[in-house]
């Protein structure tokens, strides 16, 4: 055999397995369609923030995986669950979309849900937080990565209990999430010993919280929940401190705050507010150098949901890598074989009814005078293990899991 | 007593209806200037929202950058923001003149979204907190409820505005050419008045309305760009059961649904964002151009 005809036959066999790898890919192409709230009350909390978040899990593959091209497609949902499903049943069905990824608010998740069941499809959740995604609405391929609703109440429940405050009041977003986090709180805080007196659902989202406040002030409770998030939050804390609230003895317990609420609020403001959170930018080299990266792109520092939605993206496409298919059902498989380690968790094990379970961490945020500098919010007070955040599978109603 | 038989304690019915007249200050303040807008030009303004915003975030720069604080914010905020009002009155709206109330509608519309999109591009939708005027920090017990004095300020600084704008159309010469020039625009034209001018300025102070409610509610909600969008259909609700363009129905309707959406909230909190639009629907049936308006 001449050289010329050696060299052309192991020329044409890189070829063929080169376009077997490529012929696992669907149409060639992986496709990731971020849907999130671009405009609205959220567009902080997740927004473009995690748009830039996912572009940085594709760019540590240089934009392709397995042989094909990464495309990422994105889309304002508003905060609708029917624009949602619209634009996630049209990418599934007619732009080769393979996965829809972020989907903050629960109402939007679960319409979302919907789509990605029957066209069998990934959804990766890293801003809607009601624990019911992976409970009694999961799906088989609802993946649910930053946090949920359980692990909140959790952390910040627990703490707060722990320090004395056993009567609670509750202001809660008229919608799902608000109701889920509402009853994973009050369960959380019955079973410490607690006791819950009351709620006022508002409606979301809501700018004047004066008349909700007034009602927890009449309540008598210790601690007023505030189960609600973004914008919502940012105001029942500026009325509740208006009003007195804090100054009469009660006390606030923000059960959803992000580090986007902290900085519209100011330190001043915000002092002293416990949080549970799935990531803060300076916790270790790791997350340091990420954040300064994302920062160096949007000007602000990622909140959780964001670095979530990077972690969720990342552990995607490494499964794509591995298996060198974008085969719903393979990809699944190695998403779960793989344990999540990127800057956003450590060891994190996605189990079968959907939930990624890594640690979470309770903090406290700084006074004025213990910040260093922009951006300098919050002390982290303990780490919360995955285990204890989210509880056992067995604890979940997912009748697929 | 009538609270204790429904089983609710006396100072939260109290201090609700107390909220409900704050509230109702500021829906009066806002539709005042759409109804001043309407009555005069004939314009659906859907910007307002979006200049309410504005003077919000006028108080934010011009304490920032001019130092006078709020309470010279509260009168330059409302000059600033109606200048820019007045100057798209004339070279955006008075082209509409004489077609369909619609294209009025649309173009503020798209005004209002261009307006607010540029602003969360430039802030963010979580927004930027202002603080409350140290002269008017903290607030008396009233036995009922903590009145912080800022929003007893609220109350006070809406009703003497609403009533300055009463005295100022009802009352004075330049309010009457205003209300002439609503008749019949080419007569008083044809008597030597500058009617096109008469129309900018009136835009520009409905719009100065709208920015005086932003400073007023500055302190007390983060100053946010969609602070406005979240109000305007409220607001309008408003204006229609006043009757379209009536200056006072406005004030009168506006501080009547504050109270209204305040009682709800006691008794059924979770319909207190829709009560409005039920008594939208109520007098539209039986009084189709609203409670203070002339029945053609």
């Amino acid at each position: 055999m001449s050289i010329l005809k050696k060299l052309s036959l192991s020329v044409s066999a890189v070829a063929m397995m080169a376009s077997a790898a490529a012929a696992e890919i669907s149409d060639g192409i992986v496709k990731i369609g971020v849907l999130t709230d671009m405009s609205a009350t959220y567009s902080d909390v997740a927004g473009q923030g995690t748009v830039v978040a996912a572009q940085m899990a594709i760019d540590e593959f240089n934009g392709t995986v397995a042989g094909a091209p990464i495309e990422l497609v994105t889309a304002d949902h508003q905060n609708k669950a029917d624009i949602a499903a619209n634009k996630a049943r049209e990418w599934g069905d007619t732009q080769q979309v393979d996965a829809f990824a972020e989907l903050v608010t629960t109402s939007v998740a679960l319409a979302v849900f919907e789509v990605a069941k029957q066209q069998n499809k990934i959804a990766l959740v890293s801003g809607a937080a009601s624990s019911p995604l992976t409970s009694d609405a999961c799906i088989p391929t609802g993946l649910h990565w930053t946090y949920n609703t359980r692990a909140l109440a959790v952390g910040t429940g627990s703490a707060v209990v722990k320090e004395g405050g056993d009567t609670w009041f509750f202001l809660t977003a008229d919608y799902a999430f608000g109701e889920a986090l509402q009853a994973d709180v009050t369960r959380v805080v019955e079973a410490e010993g607690g006791k819950v007196l009351g709620a006022a659902k508002h409606p979301f989202p809501a700018s004047d919280f004066s008349s909700f406040v007034l009602q927890a002030q009449a309540s008598g409770a210790k601690v007023v929940g505030l189960a609600n998030a973004g914008g919502d939050t940012i105001n029942a804390i500026k009325a509740a401190n208006e009003f007195g609230l804090v100054a009469a003895g009660q006390k606030i317990a923000g059960l959803l705050v992000f580090l986007s609420d902290v900085h519209a609020l100011g330190l001043e403001t915000a002092q002293g507010l416990q949080m549970t959170v799935s990531f803060y930018w300076d916790m270790n080299d790791e997350t340091r150098a990420w954040s300064q990266k994302f920062f160096d792109q949007t000007g602000k520092m990622p909140t959780g949901v964001q670095a979530g939605t990077y972690s969720s993206v990342l552990q995607y496409l490494k499964a794509i890598d591995a298996t060198g298919s974008d085969d719903t059902d393979t990809v699944l498989a190695k998403m779960r074989e793989m344990p999540v380690n990127d800057m956003f968790a450590t060891n994190g094990i996605l189990r079968s009814d959907g939930r990624m379970v890594h640690d979470m961490f309770l903090a406290e945020v700084k006074s004025p005078a213990e910040s260093t500098g922009p951006w300098d919010y919050l002390k982290i007070v303990r780490t919360i293990p995955g285990e204890e955040a989210y509880g056992p599978l067995s604890e979940s109603n997912c009748p697929t899991k | 007593m009538l609270t204790d038989l429904l089983g609710i304690p006396p100072q939260v019915l109290f201090g609700q209806l107390m909220l409900g007249l704050i509230n109702g200050a500021f829906y009066a303040v806002l539709s005042l200037g759409l109804a001043v807008i309407f009555g005069l030009l004939n314009i659906v303004n859907f910007a307002h929202g979006a200049f309410y915003m504005l003077g919000a975030f006028a108080t934010i720069f011009i304490t920032q950058y001019l130092g006078i604080g709020y309470w010279g914010a509260l009168i330059v905020a409302p000059l600033v923001v109606g200048a820019f009002g007045a100057v798209i009155e004339y070279f955006l709206l008075r082209r509409l003149t004489g077609v369909d109330h619609l294209y009025g509608l649309l173009l503020t519309f798209g005004l209002a979204l261009v307006i607010e999109g540029t602003f969360v591009k430039m802030f963010g939708a979580s927004g930027v907190p202002y603080p409350v005027p140290e002269q008017l920090a903290g607030g008396v017990n009233l036995g009922f409820m903590f009145l912080p004095w800022y929003r007893a300020w609220v109350v006070v600084a809406s009703v003497a505005i609403c009533i300055a704008t009463w005295l100022l159309f009802e009352r004075t010469k330049i309010g009457a050419y205003l209300r002439a020039g609503t008749e019949n625009p080419k007569l008083l034209q044809a008597f030597g008045v500058n009617v096109p001018l008469l129309t900018t300025l009136a835009y520009g102070y409905g719009v100065a309305l709208a920015a005086f409610a932003g400073v007023l509610v500055a302190p007390i909600t983060q100053v946010s760009p969609l602070m406005g969008s979240n109000l305007i259909i409220v607001v309008f609700a408003v204006v229609v059961i006043g009757g379209m363009g009536s200056i006072m129905g406005a004030v009168v309707t506006g501080l009547a649904m504050g109270v209204i959406e305040g009682l709800t909230r006691v008794f059924w909190p979770e319909a207190s964002a829709t009560v409005i639009f039920m008594v939208m629907a109520i007098v539209l049936v039986l009084r189709p151009a609203g409670l203070f308006g002339k029945t053609a």
